[in-house]
Order: structure tokens, then C-alpha cells, then sequence
């Protein structure tokens, strides 16, 4: 059902954790649906220094918060921006169409992370 | 350990059927004496289905492609030919959707459906069916035994307030058959679903019990094969593997029923004792013998399987990742659970082949991939994780 680089994701997840001084978190999903995750980034010079995951959910959900960390590390908060759930899933050899939706959730997560950052910074101007 | 998803065919089943391939394949309906054999053995299965229930009459079993066609005989044969006497049907929150969905579909074509309430367990909530059992009502349908939670339903009271009312009662046994006795004329059940490979018979061979006097309009119509009730030349194979599998079943039950509630009784106390925020799904005695369904809280059904799987070992969830739909399963969500909490279950359907040490391979692994996941995931409580 799932391709091996998946399983190697899902297996050993990249960059699994929580950062306690982040500078940016974003969380989305809901145990509801049965899954949720929740992505910490640290900023330098406008590059993620640093960023890492928890996950609640199935093998899919794991494995794109790995992949989404991985991709991200070192780029520019633009470039970062522009990571969507299609190439996450490119990136992992694909996934069963029914998870598309549900579980590849985790571009979004990033992306909410970086506007948490951003918003951060204006009040910090202000 | 997921049995219920498919059993091996018993090898005993294997052999009885493999003359009926090639040596003996003549069509039981024609008359010259080579196809005698082959309905001889069609009949003589039959017999064996009979006994193994309990029914009155050998013309009272109907053989059918699996659960799935005879439960849906059931449903909407039984509608359809009483729907001048009344359009209510009464069902549970814990069906199968070989009943649920042939339910819904009646539904569109003028039926009232009702879908009752079960308790914590899984019970079928009694009073709510005497209150909701019109005179209206023709049918209620309810499973002998939930698969998922493995809850034995009360099935001698349940027909006794349905028959009080001149309603006939349904009852899928799929999962149920082979591994309790059921007895139609002591528990009073007008119709009766069997599936040969839950048994360890074959796939695509069931069953329809049909007790005399109940009418039903046929799904199929053709060349009046069984009583006219299910047209098509029989599976004669299939069958007696069916016929022998009831045959084993029905000796060996309750050896091996013994064996199972011991299997399961260890493994449900194995994956629960050493593991935090661990619940068992389901009522703690009154479960088929091979059920074992637990929930773990804070992390998710589909990556505990792959966990298992990675180590060799075969189970389900109630996840909805799992699935073709997105929702939990509706079994877990109707006992009152939360979408949280079904999407955290495990279950392990026990069969013939598993053994103690199995058991406690599972329950050495368990507390390992646990710990893992719920590292992972955000809902966590921070001490859980010290």
C-alpha cells in the first residue's frame, strides 16, 4: 500500500520533536479526524535553522511531517512557502489516493509555522 | 491474528472437495445417474448445515454466494414480500454493512428504517426495541456477535419481544457461527445468515437459514435452484467444503473454544496491564472467544499496524485511515467511544492456528511501538513521555 520510502519515513522519522524556543509553531488537523500535527521552526537570516515535528495519525501523516521537515531545512522562508502537498507526496514516491486528503497535511503545517513566525515578527515591530 | 478479514481453508475441507472439481461435475440438477453425486453431496452438506444449527428441516438452509448475499436476502426479500403487512424495519448501531447498507437502500424505495441503540458494550439497547416495535414493523435484524467489539447479543430475549409483536427476526451469525453453538428452535430465530469461511471453509459459499412458513421474494430469479429462492446452478464444491467445514466446526467447538478464551483472555491482559491510558473495547466475558479489541490512548490505529506489521504480525483497527471511508468505524463510535478514541483502537481476531506463544510475542512487542508513537504525537500529556 505504501511505497518503501514511506515505510523508511514512517520507520525513521527525520527531525521528530518539538523545538522549545521556536520561533514559529503551526498546528494543523484534529484528533477527530485521526490526524493532527504540529511543526516548530527556527528562523536565521530568513532560512528555517532548524524545524521539527510531532504527529498524531497513520503511516502516510508520519511520513509526509518527515518529509516536509526534510525538504525544508536550510530554505528560505519564500522557498518554504512554496512546498505543497503534491511535491511532499512526489518526494515520497506517492501515496494511496485516499490519504491525498486526509493525511497529507503536513505542507500545511510548515506553511502555518511560517505565518505564525511572520505574524511574530510584525508584533515584534510594533 | 486477523481472522476475520480470512481464514485458511481447513486442509480436511481442501481434500472433501477436490473430487467435486474434476471427477464429479455433473450439474446436480440433471437426472442421469452421474450427476446423482454430485446433488447426493450437495444434499448431504445441507444435512451437515442443518445439524450444526439446530434447524427443524433440511429445505430450511438456502446455500448462497457468503454473508454478504444472504444477508442481504434476508433484508430485502423478507421486506419486499411482507411490505402489504407493514414497511418498518428495526436494526442495530452494530451491523454489518451487508445489513446496514441493504437497509438504507430499502429506505429509498419507501421503507422506515431504525437504527437502534446499543449501550457501552455493544448490547442491544431491549427497551428502545419494545418501544419502537410497531405493529408496522415486519423485520428486525441484529448480529449474533459484533466482529469488531466481539459482543454476544441477548438473541432468546431479543426474539422473544419480537415474536410478542408478529415481527420476524433476522440474525447474522457470520462471524458468531462456528465458534459458539447456535440453536435456531430454542432461540427463535425465523431467519439466520452463515458464511462458510469463517468456519474455515471456503470463500464464496454461505448460507441463508430459512425457518418454514417464513416467505421471502428472491434476489436472483432463473432456473429455480434452491427452492427457487436463489436460481443458479450450485457451487457444488463450495458447498460440500461448506458441509464439512460445519462438520468440524460443530465437533471441535468446544475444545477449541476453550483454548481461544484462554488465548484471548492472556493476550487482553497482556496488551492492557503494562500500558497507561489502555481500555478494552467491548464487554469483559460476554465476547466471541477470538475477539480481542483494545484502545491505546493519544495515538492512531493505522500506525500501530504497520508497527505490528513491520514485526510479522497480522491484525486490524477501527481507524478510519485504515478504511475506504474516512469516519471510525460506526461500531466503536455507536458504543459511545469518540472519534479520538476509535481511531486509537486495535483489534486481533484470533483463529485455530495461533498459539500462546504468539500471544506473548504480540504483548512483548506492544508496549515498545506504543512508547514510539506516543513520543510522536502532539496529544501526549508531557509525563507520558518522561
Amino acid at each position: 500500500m505504501y511505497t518503501e520510502k514511506v515505510m523508511d519515513h514512517f520507520k525513521n522519522p527525520r527531525n521528530m520533536g518539538e523545538i522549545p524556543d521556536a520561533d514559529g509553531v503551526g498546528t494543523v488537523g484534529n484528533p477527530v479526524c485521526g490526524d493532527m500535527m504540529t511543526i516548530y521552526i527556527k528562523v536565521k537570516d530568513n532560512r528555517i535553522e532548524d524545524i521539527k515535528f510531532k504527529t498524531f495519525g497513520c503511516g502516510a501523516a508520519v511520513a509526509t511531517s518527515s518529509m516536509v521537515t526534510e525538504i525544508a531545512q536550510g530554505k528560505t522562508l519564500e522557498e518554504a512557502m512554496k512546498i505543497t502537498r503534491a511535491s511532499v507526496a512526489e518526494s515520497l514516491g506517492g501515496l494511496p489516493p485516499v490519504k491525498m486528503h486526509c493525511s497529507n497535511l503536513a505542507a500545511d503545517a510548515l506553511h502555518a509555522a511560517i505565518e505564525d513566525y511572520n505574524k511574530r515578527q510584525k508584533e515584534v515591530k510594533k | 491474528m486477523d481472522h476475520n478479514a480470512g481464514k485458511p481453508v481447513d486442509p480436511r475441507v481442501t481434500e472433501a472437495m477436490l473430487p467435486y472439481m474434476s471427477t464429479y461435475y455433473g450439474n446436480p440438477s440433471s437426472l442421469y445417474t452421474f450427476s446423482q453425486e454430485s446433488r447426493n453431496a450437495l444434499e448431504e452438506a445441507r444435512a451437515k448445515v442443518v445439524e450444526l444449527i439446530n434447524a427443524e428441516k433440511k429445505d430450511s438452509i438456502i446455500f448462497t454466494s457468503g454473508a454478504t448475499e444472504s444477508n442481504n436476502l434476508a433484508v430485502k426479500g423478507l421486506a419486499n414480500r411482507y411490505k402489504d403487512r407493514g414497511t418498518r424495519i428495526l436494526t442495530s448501531a452494530v451491523e454489518h454493512m451487508s445489513v446496514v447498507n441493504p437497509c438504507k437502500y430499502l429506505s429509498t424505495k419507501g421503507f422506515e428504517i431504525v437504527f437502534l441503540p446499543v449501550d457501552q458494550y455493544g448490547f442491544l439497547n431491549l427497551e428502545s426495541l419494545e418501544k419502537e416495535l410497531t405493529d408496522k414493523t415486519v423485520l428486525v435484524t441484529i448480529v449474533y456477535a459484533n466482529g469488531e467489539i466481539g459482543t454476544i447479543e441477548p438473541i432468546k430475549e431479543i426474539s422473544q419481544i419480537v415474536h410478542g409483536k408478529n415481527a420476524y427476526l433476522h440474525v447474522d451469525a457470520t462471524v458468531a457461527n462456528g465458534q459458539i453453538p447456535i440453536d435456531v428452535k430454542n432461540e427463535g430465530i425465523d431467519l439466520l445468515t452463515l458464511s462458510s469461511n469463517d468456519m474455515y471453509g471456503p470463500k464464496g459459499v454461505g448460507a441463508l437459514y430459512i425457518k418454514e412458513g417464513t416467505r421471502l421474494e428472491p434476489l436472483l430469479h432463473g432456473g429455480g435452484q434452491e427452492r427457487g429462492l436463489r436460481s443458479g446452478t450450485e457451487n457444488v464444491p463450495g458447498i460440500v467444503g461448506f458441509g464439512k467445514a460445519a462438520e468440524i466446526a460443530r465437533k471441535e467447538m468446544r475444545s477449541e473454544s476453550e483454548r481461544l478464551i484462554k488465548l484471548r483472555d492472556r493476550l487482553i491482559k497482556g496488551l492492557l496491564e503494562p500500558i497507561p491510558y489502555s481500555y478494552l473495547n467491548g464487554h469483559p466475558t460476554k465476547r466471541l472467544p477470538n475477539n480481542v479489541s483494545v484502545r491505546y490512548s493519544f495515538i492512531e490505529g493505522e500506525s500501530m499496524l504497520l508497527s505490528l506489521d513491520l514485526m510479522g504480525v497480522a491484525a486490524s483497527s477501527g481507524s478510519a485511515c485504515t478504511a475506504k471511508t474516512l469516519e471510525p468505524s460506526h461500531v466503536l463510535l455507536a458504543t459511545g467511544l469518540k472519534h479520538e478514541e476509535a481511531h486509537g483502537s486495535l483489534m486481533f481476531s484470533l483463529g485455530r492456528q495461533n498459539t500462546e506463544e504468539e500471544a506473548d510475542y504480540v504483548v512483548s512487542l506492544m508496549p515498545g511501538i506504543v512508547k514510539r508513537l506516543r513520543a510522536m504525537s502532539p496529544l501526549t500529556p508531557k509525563e507520558l513521555n518522561m
